[in-house]
């Protein structure tokens, strides 16, 4: 079976500060898959073009709630629907390694392949007037003058709580196919077969159960011999008898 | 969905293209012997401007439109890309079957043949345009077979009245019986765009806030969308109208398309004026405008389900 790579993104660790989403932005606006146009940007109504968002979705009702924050980018999809849909063939799945990817010389922005994703993956740029989205950092992850520890998307560096895994979900072995497997990761919109490669990992209790005779010690040798502490004894201290 | 008027004005075009061809070649053997035998002539040639007109609106649809050729080389999986095949296609079948009848005028030729391939690919012309929006089956207001049939019926009987329009204008006596079908077809559709109104009020969405973020829970709210200014996601999936509004096209596209055509129509025929037809064309085709917006508007893509709150 050929690669597939993929993030997963632990919700159980996200604090929602949206590092991802603002390296993300200077990789790739700085990259190939660049510029990434941010339009009255200082202005009432700024708009721009960003691969990634994090989202944040309060769960429950107050004050039995908690909030949830929501990284959501392109998940990659194993069968993507915006891909047979495009026109030009400008939107394509690499055989390689499962990257959905956009073809931007040959892009006619006609936006069918945007209504053709169901998460809103996809973004037009206003300038360039081609689609785009994430590229899972493509131009990053094979480059060899980089270190190796770099070669991952920016997102996944950025995350200051490790939140993202990159890795190939088709390789049982992986750190990302052991955290779907371990921990219940799980794909956006089931219902419709897209079969996402990005997983997300559900919020996590942790808990752990104390009983009783764990907190006393039932074989407490004081216990046993019947010996126990008196408590201060009434005597004379030093402080008593010296006058400092 | 935001309704794209580029993509609004092209099917609503090109419909009534579609449907002046089918009615022409359909119509040809009752042409009137002694009649001027310009009505196909005349007919195709409209039928031509109404695709090019089509074409050119669907081009303000894009944004690389110096790019448009590259649109023909995925037919095997786009209907969108058929659709760009099939269209320069019908453009000329019917140039073509102008031509011949401009060659053969006067005689009732044997060129009939030409007019049915030509009827075959407007067909095919309707199911290309149509299955472009029922192909995607999250959009389940359009992921129905009455789509297809609904663009279909709309076209042709957008085509049948402008065919009974320009009969009248040229003195072919076929116009009455073009008025008559219309009538029946405006009638059809009318129950298909009922039945289609009937589907959508009924669906059930597969998709929820719940299966869109993957958290079992009944009470989940959105507090940001992780963006204030709004974004392409913002734009191109709302039609921001109220949903007074949106209560209201149904009523104003059932009264302009099929009410008041028939009304019209009827009246034409008893009152034997030809300027009601045209007038019943032109206010169907305004209320065919509406009823393609309303068809865009209608639609909920899953993707808003992303997009609740400003936050």
């Amino acid at each position: 079976m050929s690669k597939q790579l993929a993030l997963v993104i632990d919700l159980n660790v996200c604090v929602g500060c949206h590092a991802c989403v603002t390296s993300c932005k200077e990789w790739n606006t700085s990259g190939s898959a660049g510029s990434m146009p941010d339009e009255r940007p200082y202005d009432s109504d700024p708009t721009g073009t960003f691969f990634n968002r994090v989202q944040t979705y309060e769960v429950g009702q107050y004050p039995n709630c908690e909030t949830v924050h929501f990284p959501k980018s392109c998940l990659h999809c194993e069968d993507p629907p915006c891909v047979p849909v495009c026109p030009t063939g400008a939107s394509y799945k690499r055989e390689e390694d499962g990257i959905v990817l956009v073809d931007y010389d040959k892009c006619i922005g006609c936006e069918y392949c945007s209504w053709a994703c169901p998460y809103g993956a996809r973004e037009i740029d206003s300038q360039q007037k081609v689609m785009k989205k994430c590229t899972l950092c493509v131009d990053r992850i094979y480059d060899e003058k980089l270190p190796e520890m770099e070669r991952k998307p920016a997102c996944v560096l950025a995350c200051p709580t490790s939140a993202r895994l990159f890795g190939d979900i088709h390789d049982p072995d992986s750190t990302v196919s052991q955290a779907i497997r371990e921990e219940g990761g799980y794909q956006l919109m089931p219902e419709w077969g897209t079969s996402p490669a990005n997983h997300y990992l559900p919020r996590r209790k942790t808990r752990i159960t104390i009983h009783e005779d764990e907190l006393v010690r039932e074989d407490n040798p004081l216990h046993k011999e019947d010996v126990y502490p008196t408590g201060p004894v009434k005597q004379t201290t030093l402080d008593d008898v010296t006058s400092w | 969905m935001n309704p794209a008027f580029s993509v609004i004005f092209l099917t609503t075009l090109i419909g009534a293209g579609q449907g002046l061809f089918i009615a022409t070649v359909v119509g040809a053997p009752y042409l009137h012997q002694s009649g001027s035998g310009s009505f196909p002539v005349v007919a195709s040639l409209v039928v031509f401007t109404l695709l090019v007109a089509g074409l050119i609106a669907s081009f303000f649809h894009l944004g690389r439109p110096e790019r448009a050729w590259r649109a023909a080389t995925k037919w095997r999986t786009s209907w969108l890309s058929r659709e760009v095949i099939v269209l320069p296609m019908a453009m000329l079948v019917s140039l073509v079957y102008a031509w011949i009848h401009w060659q053969d005028m006067g005689s009732q030729g044997s060129t009939q043949w030409i007019g049915w391939i030509g009827v075959a690919i407007m067909v095919l012309l309707f199911l290309c345009t149509s299955m472009i929006y029922a192909c995607i089956k999250f959009l389940q207001e359009w992921a129905s077979a009455v789509t297809v049939i609904n663009f279909t019926l709309l076209g042709i009987t957008s085509g049948l009245l402008l065919a009974s329009g320009l009969a009248f204008l040229l003195g072919e006596p076929v116009a009455i019986e073009f008025l008559l079908v219309g009538m029946i077809v405006t009638a059809t559709s009318m129950m298909t765009k009922l039945f289609a109104f009937y589907r959508n009020s009924r669906i059930k969405a597969h998709s929820n806030i719940q299966t869109a973020i993957g958290i079992k829970h009944r009470h989940i709210t959105q507090r940001s969308m992780g963006m204030t200014g709004g974004s392409f996601n913002t734009r191109a999936f709302f039609h921001h109208c109220s949903e007074k509004l949106m209560a209201n096209m149904r009523g104003i596209v059932l009264t302009l398309v099929f009410i008041v055509p028939l009304f019209l129509l009827a009246i034409s025929v008893q009152l034997s004026q030809p300027i009601l037809v045209w007038i019943a064309f032109i206010v169907q085709f305004l209320g065919l405008l509406a009823e393609r917006w309303l068809f865009f508007a209608q639609a909920n893509h899953p993707q808003n389900l992303y997009y609740q709150t400003v936050g």
